[in-house]
């Protein structure tokens, strides 16, 4: 009895996630619609239905179409990158940040912010505008290779070392970054500032071609890691046991993670609370069972962010909010209500 | 002591020029353009040319004179929302330099709206090439003409009192005392610009902008006055700050009560009102 009963729990939830599936698909092509029909011109769908002039086709492919792109996709990096480092690592706490991208895409963000001007001018020429993103992915990049190494011996990748080595390699960048934040003029303060606040306002086409490559992969081929991933919810010996390559699950993750989540970091600067939350929700609608949850993640990741960007433009429009202040502005309380309303039900 | 020389002021009327056939072109048939304006310093100078009315938004940063509040703000002018500027149907924006980010100008620039980027610096030289470039850009030649020669005039009365200065004062600008830490205007910066100006020696060197420095550099420093900004309201430093402060009690400034406090905005805008700034700090320097 005991058997069947749980036989018939699990296909419940299976029932439910993949209505859950649609719904979230749902609600990201309603985000989508709503971010593509708003802005500060107050020009709206309608508008741009019956035939588009020279501005409303500026306005849609220049500036919303791109925006919209840029947030969902990175929405769903960060989203399926903070579930994926939260199985890996066994830890709701666990975020991008863990394996240090952000650190790492941070100090390279304000290199790049206060240095940059010391390049040789041909090269800075080359690189230009791009140098900031460019010097965030290869941060996070190299942050990331460096703990790695830090915590393999013999083949084999420790997590718990991982971990402590991240701490101290966040703090050492954070270190190299207070040097840097010492050395900057005003201006750079407050562009390391507003980066340190994430925006989409620098949304291009550019910017979303370069950074597909690195984020799309690691978003179909994740659910690939569901089952390795919810093993290893038993434990690493365990999941050998049952005849998974946790070395190899490990190594793909982190670097998939390194990937997707310094992409996005690099291109819409540091965007918090949608890697930790957006996994925790989905968890509590439909339990941890990452076949459901890592694609859920990445709709509800994307329709969240696109949704918020809707805010950030609009609200103090003909000004625009910085997307990481909405998204914890609204996105904590909300949060912390779900997890009173939770309390009563027992646990996580 | 920094004057506008006859053949630097030539050769800013020739950069100014170079801007207005841009924007000439670009302005031919629209009599009265809606502009955004971005700085400070090219708000003010906007104003000052009689083309307020001409303003349909403008940067965090304007906020003088008070009038130009009212106008619509588009943001920080390093994160600007291109569709926000967008909103206002400009037919051209005049910006200080370093308007960002790129992609939002680049937006703005494929929407065929002019952007003009404003020369300036530190300097008397910088504010008569911002007021010639702004008049150009405007098409106001005539009204630019006449205030570049009474901002001029404005300079050479301030200079002319400069040169005066037989024993120039060592001057600390501090534009912030958090925690008791010293923040100061170092090489540079658009304090030591103005300070300068004003016939006075900035009492700190060996760094760029504005830096935080240690008690001691204060104290070796020994600046004669102490200048700060009149901010107005709870962020204003009083003197009481300034004598709570150790490092700074003990300069000779503050032991001979020598606190000087100006508008932030009119010390460090370099924009036409630069010249009165300059000769409010000699007169507040040296007396009379």
């Amino acid at each position: 009895m005991v058997m069947l009963a749980e036989t018939t729990d699990i296909q419940d939830r299976s029932i439910r996630a993949a209505r859950v599936t649609q719904g979230l698909a749902l609600a990201l092509a309603v985000a989508g619609l709503a971010s593509i029909g708003s802005g500060a011109t107050g020009v709206s769908l309608f508008d741009m239905l019956d035939g588009l002039s020279a501005r409303e086709a500026l306005i849609l492919w220049d500036i919303r179409l791109p925006r919209l792109a840029m947030g969902a996709l990175v929405g769903a990096a960060l989203a399926v990158s903070g579930a994926l480092m939260q199985g890996l690592f066994r830890n709701p706490l666990a975020d991008p940040g863990i394996v240090g991208v952000g650190a790492g895409a941070g100090l390279g963000a304000v290199l790049a912010i206060v240095l940059g001007g010391l390049l040789p001018a041909t090269l800075g020429a080359w690189i230009g505008p791009q140098l900031v993103p460019f010097a965030a992915f290869l941060g996070g990049w190299a942050a990331t290779i460096a703990l790695y190494r830090l915590a393999s011996r013999g083949g084999s990748v420790s997590v718990a070392t991982m971990l402590l080595a991240g701490i101290a390699l966040g703090a050492l960048a954070g270190a190299v970054t207070g040097v840097l934040v010492y050395m900057a003029d005003d201006r750079q303060l407050r562009d390391l500032t507003f980066w340190g606040m994430g925006s989409l306002a620098g949304a291009s086409w550019a910017k979303i071609a370069a950074s597909l490559p690195l984020i799309v992969p690691v978003l179909a081929l994740s659910p690939l890691l569901a089952r390795g991933l919810n093993a290893l919810a038993l434990g690493e010996a365990q999941a050998r046991h049952i005849g998974i390559d946790t070395e190899r699950l490990k190594r793909i993750t982190i670097l998939g993670v390194a990937a997707s989540a310094g992409a996005s970091v690099a291109i819409a600067g540091g965007i918090g609370f949608i890697g930790i939350v957006v996994p925790h929700l989905l968890r509590l609608a439909t339990g941890p069972d990452h076949r459901f949850l890592l694609p859920n993640a990445a709709l509800l990741g994307a329709s969240l962010l696109v949704l918020a960007d809707i805010f950030a433009r609009t609200l103090l429009a003909p000004a625009e909010l910085p997307i990481g202040i909405v998204t914890a502005l609204v996105g904590a309380p909300v949060f912390l209500w779900i997890l009173l309303q939770r309390r009563g039900i027992g646990g996580l | 002591m920094i004057r506008p020389s006859l053949a630097s002021l030539h050769l800013g009327l020739i950069a100014g020029l170079g801007v207005a056939a841009l924007a000439t072109f670009a302005l031919a048939d629209t009599p009265k353009p809606r502009v955004v304006s971005l700085g400070g310093s090219v708000t003010e100078t906007i104003v000052a040319l009689g083309a307020e009315d001409l303003l349909v938004g403008r940067d965090s940063t304007s906020n003088y004179p008070e009038s130009v509040l009212a106008l619509p703000d588009v943001g920080y002018i390093r994160a600007l929302s291109p569709e926000g500027v967008l909103s206002l149907t400009p037919d051209l924006i005049l910006s200080e330099d370093g308007a960002g980010p790129v992609e939002a100008v680049a937006v703005l620039q494929a929407g065929g709206i002019p952007f003009v980027t404003m020369p300036g610096s530190f300097s008397a030289q910088g504010v008569l090439d911002k007021i010639t470039s702004v008049a150009a850009a405007l098409n106001l030649e005539a009204e630019g003409a006449a205030l570049a020669d009474k901002t001029a005039a404005g300079f050479a009365a301030a200079a002319a009192r400069a040169d005066a200065v037989t024993a120039p004062q060592s001057v600390l600008f501090v534009i912030s005392l958090q925690g008791g830490r010293v923040m100061a205007g170092g090489e540079g910066s658009s304090a030591a610009g103005i300070i300068a100006l004003g016939g006075g020696v900035n009492a700190v060197s060996g760094f760029d902008g504005y830096k935080q420095i240690t008690d001691e550099a204060v104290i070796a420093a020994a600046p004669d006055v102490i200048l700060m900004m009149d901010r107005g309201g709870d962020l204003a430093l009083s003197a009481e700050d300034v004598q709570a402060t150790p490092a700074l009690a003990a300069t000779p400034a503050a032991k001979a009560g020598r606190i000087i406090r100006m508008d932030g905005m009119l010390l460090l805008g370099f924009g036409p009102r630069t010249p009165d700034a300059a000769l409010a700090l000699n007169a507040a320097l040296y007396g009379g």
